[in-house]
């Protein structure tokens, strides 16, 4: 649903900004609180500005306890109230991790519905960015294999903002990841005023008949550079952005593969137990008989993700995807 | 015992030396020679310097996110003065006095915010662990310490840091919990240097101090001047030997301010003021500690030519860093396993088979 047509540059940053401040102004339900995501506005100004317009009592900062915020927007939740939460890093978010899947992810089931838990937990993830230990992680795949949990990665500020505000908005918990290598790196024309991007819904960015390219977050820029490299050669990709990691969209995603009978998968989390070993299951069962090569993962390494000095060799880099991509079409 | 005199119920600070460097309570200063306080001081002084160069190393593009100690040189330099070769050192990130005593290098620090896990691959510093991100989370492996050094009856001491951010953890309340329980040898000190990143203490808690909380666990606790080393000393002496001789844990409040920002990515006037600045620059540790020395005319160096040779050290060892073998794809693997698992071998290989490819393209 399009609002007023009126566009302006954001990033991501700036989208998920806007996207809070239009939930925050219209909804008096909707809360938002976090470590440093008061007075300063976040580590990573997501949340600026939000406290002045909106008031501390609806935009404040809470002590240094990741378990406490989760478990009190819970309270929160269940009791009217639309807590938007920021656990300040991928790595931070363990000590919550708790409450989260003891009862963010259980309480619309163990009360047979009596209770909801409308909330949003959103936390910036991913590597890139030359970070200190437990600031490059990607668990997406810990959160979607948690039943009761919806997962969501914007790769774009329009949707990024679209998929905040529909986040807000739904009934089910939601853990919101927002590829933090890309806050500021990607600037796009977004509407001003509000629209949702639907939950559960991958997007078929580039359409194309030789192979499917699934990808999320920060690795849809790098999967893009790879598509040039692919083009150059001749070569035709479908890449999708995958947007929401559970539920996972597998419509798209099988009707992609069905047509070009050959699948790649790109996300920097550890290659093993992931988002990708999902989507080859996806598309061995749904698919099978239309596969032409072996579907292929490039996703990190099964280690902790380096340091800056080795950090080189852990990020999926685009001459890596196309490698693959190539591989694949060739098989 | 101190710890009795000054009651954190009653909000009572432990201090020796005021601003000015004058003794407050001659009774309790520490019997130290003017060598130890010599010594001391240019402690602090060589990590503020290494502090300071650390910050400009990292504006010059040449190291990344790092978290400077400035101001709380006392706390962690008065811990070093009183530790012994084999007490357990449970860090966090600003303490960089006590990792100095235990014989971590500048080279190794570095070499870590350059982004080398080597970095934290101690060679010379016995008994302490890497520093700790995860906020509260290491006082839990101090308690653990602390149940071996009881168990297989050790003369030793762990001793652990928090900041007063990290008070506010479920890990800081259940540390403090078990090692009251198992009464075991450990020292806690919160650095309450008034910031949690940009949250200030008294948004942390409700608590009229934090060495309060000691008496909720049942052990002693003190808050203390933590820009004043004497009192740091004093403080760290009577809790280092009241562990040591099995009476349980202490937990140290270390009044003091952090002088530069929470890291090198973190802009402090968002949240705090110059006034407020100015104010705690007052009591600034080194400038006390140094018109102590003068009063008592103990310090006859030039300053000035000392910090030149301490800065000749630092830019050697910074070098030494900078000029560490160059990160290797098996640095990413080696030490995740004892041994390596097949599929992280396969997975290495087949990288390897990509870096020919890409290497055959060129």
């Amino acid at each position: 649903m399009e609002g007023e047509q009126k566009m302006s540059v954001m990033t991501l940053v700036q989208a998920i900004n806007n996207a809070l401040d239009i939930k925050l102004a219209e909804d008096k339900t909707v809360v938002v609180y976090g470590e440093d995501a008061g007075v300063e506005g976040g580590v990573f100004r997501v949340t600026e500005g939000l406290q002045q317009k909106h008031g501390v009592e609806r935009v404040f900062d809470s002590p240094l306890a990741e378990s406490a915020i989760v478990g009190t927007a819970i309270g929160m939740a269940l009791s009217g109230l639309r807590p938007v939460v920021e656990l300040q890093f991928d790595g931070f978010t363990y000590p919550g991790f708790n409450q989260i899947v003891s009862h963010v992810a259980r309480m619309n089931n163990r009360s047979r519905g009596l209770f909801k838990a409308p909330l949003v937990i959103r936390f910036p993830y991913g590597g890139g960015i030359n970070a200190l230990e437990h600031h490059s992680e990607s668990p997406e795949a810990l959160y979607a294999h948690i039943p009761g949990l919806k997962v969501v990665i914007p790769s774009t500020p329009h949707d990024a903002k679209g998929l905040m505000i529909a986040a807000i908005e739904s009934d089910d918990p939601i853990i919101f990841m927002e590829p933090k290598r890309i806050y500021r790196a990607i600037k796009q024309e977004v509407n001003d005023g509000k629209f949702t991007i639907p939950i559960g819904k991958a997007k078929v960015l580039t359409e194309g008949t030789d192979v499917t390219v699934v990808a999320f977050g920060a690795m849809i820029r790098e999967c893009q550079k790879a598509l040039v490299m692919a083009k150059e050669a001749g070569i035709s990709v479908e890449l999708i952005d995958l947007r929401t990691i559970y539920p996972i969209d597998k419509e798209t995603i099988v009707n992609s593969v069905k047509k070009t009978g050959k699948i790649v998968i790109v996300a920097e989390a550890p290659t093993s137990f992931s988002v990708g070993a999902e989507l080859m299951a996806i598309v061995n069962e749904e698919a099978f008989l239309h596969l032409e090569a072996p579907p292929k993962r490039v996703m990190g390494f099964d280690t902790i993700v380096p340091l800056a000095k080795g950090e080189h060799f852990y990020m999926i880099t685009p001459d890596r995807i196309f490698y693959e991509i190539e591989r694949t079409v060739n098989f | 015992m101190i710890f009795n005199d000054f009651d954190p119920k009653e909000d009572k600070t432990f201090r020796l030396i005021d601003n000015e460097g004058v003794v407050l309570n001659q009774a309790l200063m520490p019997d130290l020679d003017d060598e130890t306080v010599i010594k001391a001081y240019k402690a602090m002084l060589f990590a503020r310097v290494a502090d300071e160069m650390a910050v400009s190393f990292q504006r010059q593009g040449r190291m990344y996110t790092y978290p400077p100690n400035m101001g709380q040189e006392a706390i962690s330099v008065a811990a070093g003065a009183i530790m012994r070769t084999d007490d357990w050192l449970v860090p966090v990130f600003r303490e960089l006095g006590a990792w100095l005593a235990k014989g971590v290098t500048l080279k190794e620090i570095f070499l870590y915010y350059m982004g080398n896990e080597e970095g934290s691959n101690y060679k010379n510093a016995h008994h302490m662990l890497p520093w700790s991100i995860p906020i509260a989370s290491q006082l839990l492996h101090a308690v653990g310490i602390g149940y071996t050094i009881k168990y297989l009856k050790k003369d030793e001491v762990a001793f652990a840091y928090v900041g007063d951010g990290g008070t506010s953890e479920g890990d800081f309340s259940e540390a403090l919990n078990f090692a009251g329980v198992w009464q075991v040898p450990v020292v806690f000190t919160i650095q309450n240097n008034q910031y949690a990143i940009s949250v200030p203490v008294r948004s942390q808690t409700k608590s009229i101090n934090l060495a309060i909380k000691a008496y909720g666990f049942g052990i002693p606790g003190i808050k203390v001047d933590g820009n004043d080393f004497f009192a740091m000393y004093v403080a760290y002496k009577e809790a280092f030997d009241y562990a040591r001789a099995g009476n349980g844990p202490v937990l140290i409040e270390a009044l003091t301010y952090r002088k530069g920002a929470h890291t090198t990515s973190d802009d402090p006037t968002k949240y705090r003021n110059k006034t407020e600045e100015e104010e705690w620059a007052k009591a600034d540790p080194l400038i006390r500690m140094k018109k102590y020395m003068d009063q008592k005319g103990i310090w006859k160096e030039n300053e000035e030519k000392l910090i030149e040779a301490y800065k000749l050290e630092v830019d050697k060892q910074f070098e030494e860093a900078e000029n560490f073998t160059p990160y290797q794809l098996d640095d990413v693997f080696q030490h995740m396993y004892v041994e390596m698992p097949d599929d992280l071998k396969r997975q290495k290989t087949e990288y390897e088979q990509f870096l020919t490819w890409k290497e055959n393209r060129k």
